[in-house]
């Protein structure tokens, strides 16, 4: 029996149960079947997946952690030679000439792309709605959006197209999908992972993270993609660590001693009742383990969606400026002027949310309007990471739910953008903080998949994906498979 | 009514790293249009900028070296606007938070004291590329080998008075920024641009008036003909009743004549921020300690020490300190012949008629600083005459070889031997007997006519001195 990760992959194919080649195959058979009702993807790499797994069984290839094995990158990492559109028409026709950092690190460990995920247009939305290539469906229930921006790595995790995937979290992009699609999302640390060929959306918040099965797979993700990169200024200068290695052993009592603080502010009126059962229910599974769980405030909290959607939208407005049809993407014929040329092709290129984004930047940022909005809205960041800081000086890990609610049906929230907004408000905290954060399957709601969130101090990455790992050893909400999927290889 | 000027300046200067600001693409100037852009300076997503360690080491110098504030902390900002010669959209620079705050640069003005300047600030940023407008038919070009190379934005405050005192200002700045290194100063390389910031008011009035800015001045005489022109046109307003636009306008050359940019820009909103892409740039005091102690003297306690320990004249001490070269050249020259009186007349004389002659800078002359004080020791020993010393000199300059080499070759080697010389003498007294009558009888104007006949005899080469006396004790 083979199991779907990365670590029963590893076994796997280290065991001679399988070989790269038909666990490849096996993937782009998957996908040919359920990807034209998922849109998970936007391109495939078919050809060189099987060429670099041939590779991998012969043993021509360096091995590595995660050598043979086929991944998805969100289409907002650049490939070398391959199409990477960050889900706008703006970039339809671009092939970067040079692969992200994070791409580069994951093929050294030997994990090879298999294709480029769907998402939110500039990974700006909640529900991956906003993509020029056409929404994401939910595996769980084809009439719901999957969540997003990292709709399509988490829709392809879900639906078993592939084993990993790797996404970007700029307010919750990689968590809020993961708990929608039932599966576990991580988040390090803003500056454990370099940023460099991740295309920018809002730099003081974009971090690249994981789409998987389980923590144990984001740790070993995290093992080959964390980092110092000379190429990131904004990247830690310290070493990555052996992530994966700090899982193990763990016992009945894995969570002795360990602080757990509940964040009053997440429990509030606009959480589902049923999400908020299913996340007293997960209290007591880690109290189980021996964790001491008690409540903590966070004052602030209830300012970071205004917050995010201040900062967020001022970053976007300059790091979108580039796309202006001179040098590379799409440039709109007709123009008979310099002004006509920057106006017609953004106005052709870029979709409704992100233009509307680029309007608020715009404006926050002009004269007479900087203090009041953006100067503001970087002082109460800096006082929400205080708030951040004060509670774990009591605890060591806070916990929430990851969404108000489970999964939303397509078109409910995209003509609201407030609604959509608010879809984030228990993932915004952690992103405006830099903290490292996890969302894991832990319940269900209407047959649907609820998340729960676990934050930790910064860099402390080990402590958050050993309190996930120790919960997915307790429960096995993470080995669900979406109705009507069926678990690859007949697994469970 | 005679209106007071007010002069600003902002100069941007290039600094002489070998890689860009922000990437690892080279510096070098005049390449093929776009070879010399990387990824980064082209804009393309997801690439980052990483600030280089030199420009800002050569920014925290400048602070240093002007008697600035070097900021422990400053912040990079973006400046946005839309040009196709800006590839990400905004230019990376710094607004708030300045490297260099304060400092000050003297200005000499000939027949005017010299007059301390104060600096509001220096700042890094990246440059813009270039738009070809008439490399293409039909199409305008766009080069961004310039884009990201770096530059240090040096402001002044507006105390400058004239448009003389402007384009001294500039010259200051340049031999500051040429001495400790930190430019080529190469003006037709474009590695110094200026905009000048002007006003005009009543000298009672405390008021500064309206100003204009006028962009890209790219020489020094081009700063004072612009400002000329525009000190005339505002006055012709104001005299008139009119009142002065505050706006942006470019000289015409050509017409020798300011006339207003027509452009959009005028009135963007840059939308400045911080970027977060980079960090804010911190400076330890030990980095900063150490390049403390690697600055060279400066012009101007160099120039205070070359009067007081060699008894320089102020002109002359300004003249060799014009720029390091020289100054170092003086004092090699001077130190190799140990008469450093000697060393400043000839660097400031043949030397510098030579150089200019051949328009050649001191680094590339033909006669080096040790040969100079080869052929200056001669002199001052007596082994040669002032005017062989020349010939001698120019022979050098042709590439004849050294001082000795050619002393040697040429038997120029002057007679001092007074036994010789005695001789000499004596034949041309006795073949001239009208003329010692002459002299004898009180024309003492004829003494000329026996110098010159030895001279002759000895093609030049008797010591003069010795001559002279021979003869008056003869006669």
């Amino acid at each position: 029996m083979i199991e779907f990760s990365l670590a029963g992959l590893r076994r796997a194919l280290d065991g001679g149960e399988i070989s790269s080649l038909e666990l490849t195959e096996a993937c782009l058979r998957r996908i040919e079947e359920r990807n034209p009702a998922l849109n998970a993807f936007v391109t495939l790499c078919a050809e060189s997946a099987l060429k670099e797994a041939s590779r991998a069984d012969s043993g021509k290839a360096a091995g590595g952690p995660l050598a043979g094995i086929p991944i998805a990158h969100k289409d907002i990492f650049c490939t070398r030679g391959l199409r990477t559109t960050a889900g706008s028409r703006i970039l339809d026709n671009f092939a970067p000439p040079y692969d992200a950092a994070v791409v580069e690190r994951l093929a050294q460990a030997g994990a090879f792309p298999i294709g480029k995920t769907n998402m939110d247009e500039f990974a700006m939305g909640s529900s991956s709605e906003t993509s020029y290539y056409g929404p994401v469906l939910n595996p769980w229930d084809l009439s719901r959006s999957p969540g997003g921006s990292s709709g399509g790595s988490a829709a392809a995790v879900a639906a078993g197209l592939v084993p990993a995937a790797t996404g970007t979290d700029t307010g919750g992009s990689v968590r809020q999908p993961a708990a929608l699609c039932g599966i576990t999302g991580f988040r390090p640390s803003y500056g454990r992972v370099s940023r460099y060929g991740m295309i920018a959306f809002a730099s003081s918040l974009d971090q690249a993270g994981s789409l998987t099965r389980t923590a144990e797979d984001a740790a070993l993700l995290l093992d080959s993609m964390a980092g110092h990169d000379p190429r990131d200024s904004t990247c830690a200068r310290r070493p990555g660590e052996r992530y994966s290695a700090a899982l193990i052993p763990m016992g009945a009592r894995a969570l002795e001693g360990v602080r757990i603080g509940v964040v009053k502010e997440f429990i509030s009126e606009g959480l589902d009742p049923r999400c908020q059962q299913v996340f007293s229910d997960n209290m007591a599974t880690l109290r189980g383990l021996g964790a001491a769980v008690s409540e903590v405030s966070l004052p602030r909290l209830p300012l970071s969606a205004a917050v995010y959607y201040v900062v967020a939208p001022a970053e976007c407005s300059s790091n979108l400026a580039r796309f202006d049809g001179v040098r590379f993407g799409l440039r709109e014929a007709g123009a008979d002027s310099l002004e006509a040329l920057y106006t017609q092709t953004r106005r052709a290129g870029f979709g409704e949310e992100v233009r509307r984004r680029i309007l608020v930047g715009g404006w926050v940022l002009s004269k007479g309007y900087f203090d009041a909005y953006y100067l503001k809205a970087q002082r109460a960041r800096r006082l929400l990471a205080d708030d951040f800081a004060r509670a774990f000086e009591s605890v060591d890990l806070l916990a929430g739910p990851t969404t108000p609610a489970p999964a939303f049906a397509i078109g409910e929230k995209i003509d609201d953008p407030i609604q959509m907004y608010l879809n984030d408000v228990y993932t915004i905290g952690a992103a405006l903080a830099g903290l490292p954060c996890i969302s894991i399957p832990a319940g269900a709601v209407a047959g649907l998949p609820v998340g729960l969130q676990l934050m930790g101090r910064p860099f402390a990455e080990a402590e958050v994906l050993r309190c996930a790992h120790a919960y997915q050893l307790e429960t096995d909400w993470h080995r669900l498979w979406p109705p009507g999927t069926a678990a690859p290889f007949g697994t469970a | 009514m005679n209106l007071e000027v007010v002069i600003g300046l902002e100069i941007h200067v290039q600094l002489a790293t070998r890689s860009k600001i922000f990437s690892g693409a080279s510096t070098i100037f005049g390449s093929a249009p776009n070879t010399q852009a990387c990824l980064v300076d082209l804009g393309f997503p997801g690439t980052l900028p990483v600030a280089n360690r030199e420009a800002v080491a050569m920014a925290a110098k400048f602070g240093l070296a002007a008697g600035g504030q070097v900021a422990e902390h400053s912040v990079f900002a973006r400046k946005n606007y839309f040009y196709p010669d800006l590839p990400k959209g905004y230019q990376i620079s710094q607004y708030e938070l300045p490297i260099v705050s304060g400092g000050a640069v003297e200005v000499a003005v000939p027949g005017q004291p010299p007059r301390a300047i104060e600096l509001t600030r220096a700042h890094l940023e990246e440059d813009a590329g270039k738009s070809l407008h008439d490399a293409l038919p039909n199409a305008t070009g766009v080069d961004l080998n310039r884009a990201g190379a770096p530059l240090l934005e040096i402001v002044t405050e507006p105390q400058l008075h004239s448009p003389e005192e402007a384009g001294a200002c500039m010259r200051s700045i340049h031999q500051l920024v040429t001495w400790i290194g930190i430019s080529d100063g190469a003006m037709e390389e474009g590695s110094m641009r200026c905009d000048a910031n002007i006003s005009l008011k009543n000298p009672n009035d405390p008021q500064l008036g309206t100003r204009t800015e006028i962009k890209n001045l790219n020489s020094f005489r081009f700063v004072e003909r612009a400002l000329r022109c525009e000190i005339r046109r505002q006055g012709e307003v104001l005299r008139g009743g009119g009142t002065v636009i505050q706006e942006t306008r470019l000289y015409d050359a050509k017409l020798d004549a300011t006339r207003p940019m027509r452009d959009k820009e005028e009135a963007n909103d840059y939308r400045y921020f911080p970027d977060p892409d980079l960090p804010p740039l911190v400076l330890e005091d030990s980095f900063l300690e150490a390049l403390r102690r690697a600055l060279p003297e400066l012009p101007a306690a160099r120039r205070e020490r070359f009067e007081a320990d060699y008894g320089l004249s102020a002109e002359d001490a300004r003249r060799l300190c014009e720029n390091r070269a020289t100054a170092d050249y003086f004092e090699a020259a001077g130190q190799a012949c140990g008469d450093m009186m000697l060393a400043a007349r000839w660097v400031t004389g043949d030397l510098a008629a030579a150089l200019n002659r051949d328009a050649l800078d001191i680094s590339a002359s033909r006669v080096g600083a040790g040969e100079l004080g080869v052929l200056l020791a001669r002199l001052r020993e007596g082994v040669l005459s002032g005017k062989l010393g020349k010939e001698v000199f120019q022979a050098m300059w042709a590439g004849q070889g050294g001082a000795d080499d050619i002393i040697a070759a040429r038997g120029l080697k002057q007679i001092s031997d007074t036994g010789a010389l005695e001789g000499i003498v004596d034949d041309i007294l006795a073949s001239h007997s009208d003329q010692v009558s002459q002299y004898r009888e009180g024309n003492t104007r004829v003494f000329g006519f026996f110098v010159g006949q030895v001279m002759r005899a000895t093609q030049g080469r008797a010591n003069p001195a010795i001559v002279n006396e021979l003869l008056r004790k003869r006669l």
